[in-house]
């Protein structure tokens, strides 16, 4: 295919023919996927076509029964959430794993506190001070805007809240960022202020972006490369550029028909 | 700052600002019982001359709350991770039997308290890993425990008491000298605090009880942290019912019980600790029981039964609870 000979030098992340099997159910069907390092790719796909399952794969949540897996250039067989992490991966889920009840800060630092020095060192006591400052400064460059870091994050909007779950990421040094469905349930507001993080996030450099996504139109816009899947495989690959809503549409209906048609044999 | 804001929406850097009365708001819960506490006291003071100002009722008075504050702490890490220890009392009676025992068998005092606290430790760790291994709700594990905790008590004492063992400088230390329960108690409540809102357990343990899934994503070991909690009440129940043993000179199979750890879960919630997890107090919890040391204590002065008591007792949870959820909830609408 075309578009996945973009950027063979600068790759961040490659796949070749990964294959899931869940007991007798076939969840990734041998799919192969690169993305180049700054690169934004949309993944498209209806429920079950095995995005999640991808997304799992390349967090290192799921190990892949086949197929083999290029971090940075290095063939990796990500061992669990952690390898994955140390390697600069990092996944905003769907719940944005936070915790309501605590503050921007506390969040933004979720098992990665920052613990005081001094010679009480060994109480291992969290420095509030330098988290606060530490969480001010990483919104601050990332130019997501809240009113204070020390508010719960159940007092933040949706959108706030997934600026937070996406500066979080981001603070922990993270390379390669995958989204579960970031603008889900989200007004058009709320959209565009995602959006715009992302683009800044873009324009700053140094990280490259896996985005699963449901809107058609939206995925067009923000990414530089569209993947559709359908039933555990990589069924249309293209730069955004190159293709339209209509397009899609039209590859989609396309295979449902001929899915119904195997089917009903 | 010298990166450009691409958005333009301009603003001053004042995130780090805190919020204009931000110390009030962050103790605003601790505040409000506070309050509460001391208008009790100054009525009960009116009422009752002798309520505050005499050695004596001082003494009586933290007496009445320090049992159910020191339990209370270990429910609230509990509650703040979404689970409860019903057989807390329980332990209280269990703990100071295995510390006569060890004591009988020859061990120096300090060693059978350790040995009380760990056999506390080990009901706290059954009751821990039950509940997250084998996945039963908290409430059913220690519902369990509770009976079987009591039975064993009763069978092992054989249902009689035994007299306090070690020197009377030791007894005096934990517990029998009139200020040493209190003393304990808010040495245990700073320790408390600190654990709570100044270590990456305490912080983890809000975090998993709001979100445990998350927490989990996040890399955080939320059973670990479940299973800790469940040791940590148990072994705070256990140490509460050896200082009451020694303040009362007598170690008794029928102590504490299920009147002080609802009275325990009860100071929890009237101090801000709701059931539903997340987030919780320790400094709440111990003004809980400050409230409620201060309604048994005065309303005993005053004559009043413990029927009425327990009237006053249910009537205030409610309310507390009822204040807690709805003032809440307003203050969240208001702050947006």
């Amino acid at each position: 295919m075309n578009a996945s000979q973009a950027a063979p030098a600068g790759l961040a992340l490659g796949g070749d023919t990964l294959v899931k099997r869940f007991g007798a159910v076939t969840a990734l069907d041998g799919v192969s996927l690169t993305l180049g390092k700054g690169e934004i790719l949309g993944i498209l796909g209806d429920n079950g076509a095995g995005k999640s399952t991808l997304v799992k794969i390349l967090t290192g949540f799921h190990q892949q029964t086949s197929g083999t897996l290029r971090v940075h250039g290095e063939e990796t067989l990500l061992r669990n959430v952690d390898h994955a992490r140390a390697l600069g991966i990092e996944c905003v889920y769907q719940d944005l794993a936070l915790a309501n009840s605590l503050s921007i800060y506390h969040n933004m630092f979720l098992n990665r506190e920052i613990v005081r020095r001094g010679p009480l060192r060994f109480l291992r006591l969290v420095d509030h001070r330098q988290m606060r400052e530490r969480a001010a400064q990483c919104l601050d460059d990332i130019g997501v805007h809240v009113p204070s870091v020390d508010l719960p994050v159940e007092r933040l909007s949706g959108g706030q809240r997934q600026a937070i779950a996406v500066a979080r990421a981001v603070n922990s040094n993270a390379k390669i960022l995958l989204l579960d469905e970031p603008l889900a349930a989200m007004g058009a507001r709320e959209a565009a202020l995602i959006i715009d993080l992302l683009m800044r996030l873009k324009e700053k450099g140094g990280l490259s972006i896996i985005m699963i996504m449901h809107n058609y139109a939206q995925t067009l816009d923000i990414a530089d490369r569209i993947m559709l899947m359908q039933r555990g495989r990589v069924t249309y690959e293209q730069r955004s550029a190159n293709t339209s809503v209509a397009e899609l549409m039209d590859i989609v209906r396309r295979e449902y028909r001929a899915m119904r048609a195997t089917t009903a044999d | 700052m010298n990166t450009v804001n691409p958005s333009g929406k301009a603003q001053a850097p004042a995130r780090l600002d805190r919020p204009r009365g931000a110390w009030m708001s962050h103790w605003a819960a601790e505040l409000r019982i506070l309050l509460v506490a001391i208008l009790l006291a100054a009525y009960f003071q009116v009422v009752n001359h002798d309520f505050l100002l005499s050695n004596a009722s001082l003494v009586n008075l933290s007496q009445f709350i320090a049992p159910v504050a020191i339990i209370a702490f270990g429910e609230i890490m509990l509650m703040i991770g979404g689970d409860i220890d019903l057989s807390a009392g329980m332990v209280f009676a269990f703990a100071p039997f295995i510390m006569v025992f060890a004591n009988e068998a020859g061990a120096p005092m300090w060693l059978a308290v350790i040995a009380g606290l760990i056999a506390a430790a080990i009901v706290g760790f059954v009751n821990g890993a039950v509940t997250v291994y084998l996945r039963l709700p908290s409430f059913v594990t220690t519902l369990g425990t509770l009976f079987l905790i009591n039975g064993i008590t009763l069978t092992m004492s054989r249902g009689t008491p035994s007299a306090t063992p070690g020197s009377p400088e030791f007894a005096a230390f934990m517990g029998a000298w009139g200020y040493s329960e209190i003393i304990w108690t808010i040495a245990l409540a700073f320790v408390m605090h600190v654990l709570l809102r100044h270590t990456r357990w305490g912080v983890h343990t809000q975090a998993a009880g709001a979100n445990p899934l998350g927490a989990s994503e996040a890399g955080i070991h939320v059973n670990r942290l479940r299973l800790g909690n469940f040791v940590l009440a148990a072994v705070l129940a256990g140490f509460t019912g050896i200082l009451e043993g020694f303040r009362i000179t007598s170690i008794d199979p029928q102590a504490g019980g299920n009147q002080i750890m609802f009275l325990a879960v009860a100071a929890a919630v009237i101090g801000g600790t709701p059931l539903t997890g997340g987030s919780g107090t320790i400094v709440g919890g111990l003004l809980g029981a400050a409230v409620l040391g201060i309604l048994s204590d005065g309303f005993t002065l005053i004559g009043i039964n413990a029927f009425t008591f327990n009237i006053i007792l249910g009537a205030a949870i409610l309310a507390a609870m009822i204040f807690n959820i709805h003032v809440g909830r307003i203050r969240r609408k208001g702050g947006r």
